[in-house]
């Protein structure tokens, strides 16, 4: 494969998996990219991360008494190490549409239940998606289907399941508001979640007939005693819906839209691309596996470089692969938490239902300096073995490298980055102040990392290194 | 009416946890007080008295004398409506007024806005800790968010001085606006370039900085020191957030709970004391919240979340005293049969602060109108 090819294919893992280092990309060339699309999208082809190893250092073995920070660094680590990565990030982007906050119940078993949940059926079809939602204790609890009753409607999961979940505002009335949320009274679980007064007990789904309101409704123009299965049933055959999951993966996979409350009056930036991924929903029942297939094969993915800002997650998890370090679980971990944390992004925790407001919007002033700040810190140690490999690369290609060699090979070997002028022009002039690189003898080589790993830290400080 | 100061700065010191206001402000000749919390109440013969039925904890001593002297205001019983005991919830209800959905622009983030629309200044709102806390938050608003004010700015984790040197000045470079590179690469070139411009200002506090002032040495203190060498400096600051963590006792409130309002009390003291040494009290005022009170029970060891939670206005330009009403502690009266019922909406806490310090209209900020209160000397 061509080194063309290799930028490829570091453009998809940043955005089906969370970048990759220039090994693993070597590794993935062995295969067509078509080939490598189809590995992605079948993770049941690789090995699960090790949990068992994980909860040695990082749990008590159960998920009762563990802290969120736990399970925000456990999760970072998952992303770091799975060889699954389109499965983890599935599991990313659905937390980021069917956003459930840990600060509403603080009930940390039920959210790390929740995420299991979209690691086994993210790359499924939507239907089954759905169900699994309005059934998962995490989101009854989050949107308040569990008060919910018959004789006292709650509105709160029937609203967000069109608006934010599936349609879309503008595509149902208000009427079908509240007639899908009757068709989800009696949708509860088996013990109420809240810590108080009894602790951390995991629950599950739990249907009760007798608070079920069995009543004829109607519900987008048809009528009948509906359950919450033919809501769900009638959502996932309508256009909205198609057109709906399709931007949203188009805004999480491809190129940043606006927020999603503004969708309704903003059309999406490629609108045949929309139209590509809505006639695979249709022609596969809503597949996501399928979509996402049309997806990563098509043009207006694989000219889409550098078109998304990097949520915190992704750039945490992306920096921690270049440098290498955390294929073990280690302590410290939590402190990737953090760092996702102060940049803006409490995994399992995002602010509202409407999720985090991503691309331009994950940047401020104080978030910037916490990214840049990071990245450049993690690049501080050469010995590091991520720091390492690339040092050994570029000693591999002779026995002096000219301060031009040194940028552009840098930058290829962090994933292919593509820089503005400005960016380029910096860095040259930082290589030329070190002159040529010499690898001859190991004083020059200790030298010359030491040139490397400051070149690496500005590349990771610039505006470029910001994207995904 | 608007207190008339030139430029009135809003500290605001935030409790997190959930403060324990009836061990706070003390009820101590009430017989429920000593029923309900065996294990955590405060014998009546170590308490600070401030009137018949009250008393400051005994490890507040600093905060007595200021009250003695004059320069605080205890607003009793603050809260918000259909409390659901959730700090984080209860939070996001402080930081966004917005008791019934749930929102993201913050009510300081708003109040930034107003106070420099054209964001002239990038220090007008300035957060102490790391990661902004959402009252701070507001689309379009620059807030200087500083992790230590000593080693504050970009690559800070490059130890050589002569490096960082360099490495800033390439990133100023890289951060240069460019012709045509589309909206969010300006923007990311903006907001960098501002981040150079606030740490290069900021830098100057430190070092224009003297004092005489001890402060003590604990998180608050030394939070409200760096709001006292910022503000000090002249940079411009209108809003200072500060954070002092550590108040969820569920469990162990014998010894942390006193070391807690032990420690917020010397620190208000040392910063009130250092405005004074330079003459710049009378433009400051201080807030000090949480999310909420803790059950009027203890639980054997601590308290757990309750509502009905307590407020200070703090400075010398305020008519201290108590405010609102003592959350009765009579069984009929408590919420939930448990907890303190507040008597006054946080709301128009914030409103008297916007009205009558800041000389803004608060409805639009804080989402209505609410009760005010008269806290300022005119």
């Amino acid at each position: 494969m061509s080194d063309n090819d290799l930028a490829l294919l570091a453009h998809l893992l940043r955005r089906a998996g969370f970048g990759a280092t220039w090994d693993e990309l070597e590794e993935y060339a062995t295969k067509d990219y078509a080939a490598v699309v189809e590995d992605l999208l079948h993770p049941e082809r690789f090995p699960e991360v090790e949990e068992d190893v994980v909860c040695r250092y990082y749990s008590l073995g159960t998920i009762m008494e563990d802290s969120p920070a736990v399970w925000q660094g456990r999760w970072i680590y998952r992303m770091i190490n799975t060889r699954r990565p389109l499965q983890e990030k599935m599991a990313l982007f659905w937390h980021g549409v069917f956003a459930t906050g840990w600060h509403k119940s603080e009930h940390t078993p039920s959210m790390a239940l929740q995420i299991d949940m979209f690691r086994r059926n993210g790359l499924s079809d939507i239907k089954t998606i759905l169900l699994d939602l309005s059934r998962d204790p995490a989101m009854l609890d989050w949107l308040d289907n569990s008060e919910n009753h018959k004789d006292a409607p709650n509105e709160n999961y029937g609203r967000e399941l069109l608006e934010l979940f599936s349609m879309g505002v503008g595509n149902y009335s208000e009427a079908d508001i509240k007639m899908a949320a009757r068709a989800f009274t009696g949708w509860t679980y088996a013990q109420p979640i809240p810590l108080y007064p009894y602790g951390f007990y995991p629950t599950h789904f739990h249907y009760r007939p007798d608070d079920h309101d069995d009543s004829v409704k109607t519900f987008l123009g048809k009528t009948g005693r509906f359950n919450g299965e033919d809501i769900v049933e009638a959502i996932v055959k309508k256009p909205a819906t198609a057109r709906f999951i399709a931007r949203h993966l188009y805004n999480f996979f491809v190129a940043d839209e606006p927020q999603v409350p503004a969708w309704n009056q903003m059309p999406p930036q490629d609108p045949q691309a929309i139209s590509a991924l809505s006639r695979a929903y249709f022609d596969s029942g809503g597949d996501l596996r399928t979509m996402l297939r049309v997806l990563f094969n098509a043009a207006f993915f694989k000219e889409a470089r550098f078109r998304k800002v990097k949520s915190p997650a992704e750039l945490v998890a992306s920096t921690m692969k270049l440098v290498g370090t955390y294929r073990f679980p280690d302590p410290g971990l939590l402190t990737l938490a953090t760092a996702s944390n102060v940049m803006g992004q409490s995994l399992l925790n995002p602010p509202t239902v409407e999720g985090w407001h991503t691309g331009k919007e994950w940047i401020d002033g104080g978030t910037l300096n916490e990214r840049v700040n990071f990245a450049v810190n993690e690049f501080a140690d050469v010995t590091k073995p991520g720091v390492q490999a690339i040092v050994e690369r570029l000693s591999a290609l002779g026995a002096t490298l000219t301060p031009e060699a040194l940028v552009d090979h840098c930058l290829d070997l962090m994933g292919s980055l593509t820089v503005g002028n400005e960016t380029r022009q910096a860095l040259l002039r930082y290589a030329q102040n070190g002159g040529e690189l010499r690898f001859g003898t190991p004083e020059e080589r200790q030298a010359s990392a030491v040139h490397v790993g400051r070149v690496l830290q500005l590349i990771v400080a610039s505006k470029e290194y910001q994207f995904a | 009416m608007t207190v008339s100061v030139k430029a009135p700065v809003l500290v605001v010191v935030q409790l997190s946890g959930g403060n324990d206001f009836m061990n706070t402000i003390i009820p101590y000749t009430n017989g429920i007080y000593y029923d309900s919390r065996p294990t955590v109440g405060i014998p009546a013969e170590q308490v600070l008295p401030l009137n018949d039925t009250l008393a400051f904890h005994p490890r507040t001593g600093p905060l007595k004398e200021l009250y003695d002297a004059g320069k605080v205001a205890i607003i009793q019983g603050i809260g918000y409506p259909n409390s659901n005991r959730s700090h984080f919830r209860g939070m996001d209800i402080w930081h966004t007024c917005e008791p019934n959905k749930i929102v993201t622009e913050g009510w300081l983030g708003k109040t930034i806005r107003e106070l420099d629309p054209h964001h002239a200044n990038v220090l007008t709102g300035v957060s102490f800790g790391r990661g902004l806390p959402r009252a701070m938050v507001a689309p379009g608003v620059p807030v200087t968010s500083v992790g230590d004010l000593d080693t504050y700015g970009m690559m800070t984790g490059i130890s050589d001085v002569q490096q960082r040197q360099e490495a800033l000045a390439l990133f100023q470079e890289m951060y240069a606006p460019a012709l045509g590179s589309g909206p969010v690469l300006d923007y990311l070139c903006h907001t960098g370039t501002d981040v150079l411009k606030g740490a290069d200002v900021l830098k100057q506090a430190p070092a224009k900085y003297t004092s005489t002032v001890q402060y003590p040495d604990n998180p608050i203190a030394k939070s409200l020191r760096d709001v006292a060498r910022v503000h000090l400096a002249g940079l411009g600051t209108r809003i200072f957030y500060t954070q002092h963590g550590g108040y969820d006792t569920h469990a162990s409130e014998v010894p942390t709970h006193p070391r807690l309002v032990g420690e917020l009390s010397g620190a208000l003291k040392a910063f009130m004391q250092d405005l004074e040494e330079h003459n710049a009290a009378d433009e400051v005022v201080i807030l000090v919240f949480t999310e909420f009170g803790r059950r009027i029970k203890d639980n054997g060891s601590g308290t757990d979340h309750g509502s009905g939670g307590g407020a200070f206005i703090i400075g010398t330009r305020v008519a201290g005293g108590l405010y609102a009403e003592y959350p009765s502690l009579d069984p009929a009266e408590q919420l939930y049969g448990e907890d303190l019922k507040h008597t006054f909406d946080f709301r128009g806490v914030y409103a008297t602060l916007l009205e009558q310090w800041l000389g803004l209209e608060a409805a639009p900020l804080v989402g209505g109108t609410y009760e005010q209160l008269q806290p300022f000397r005119h």
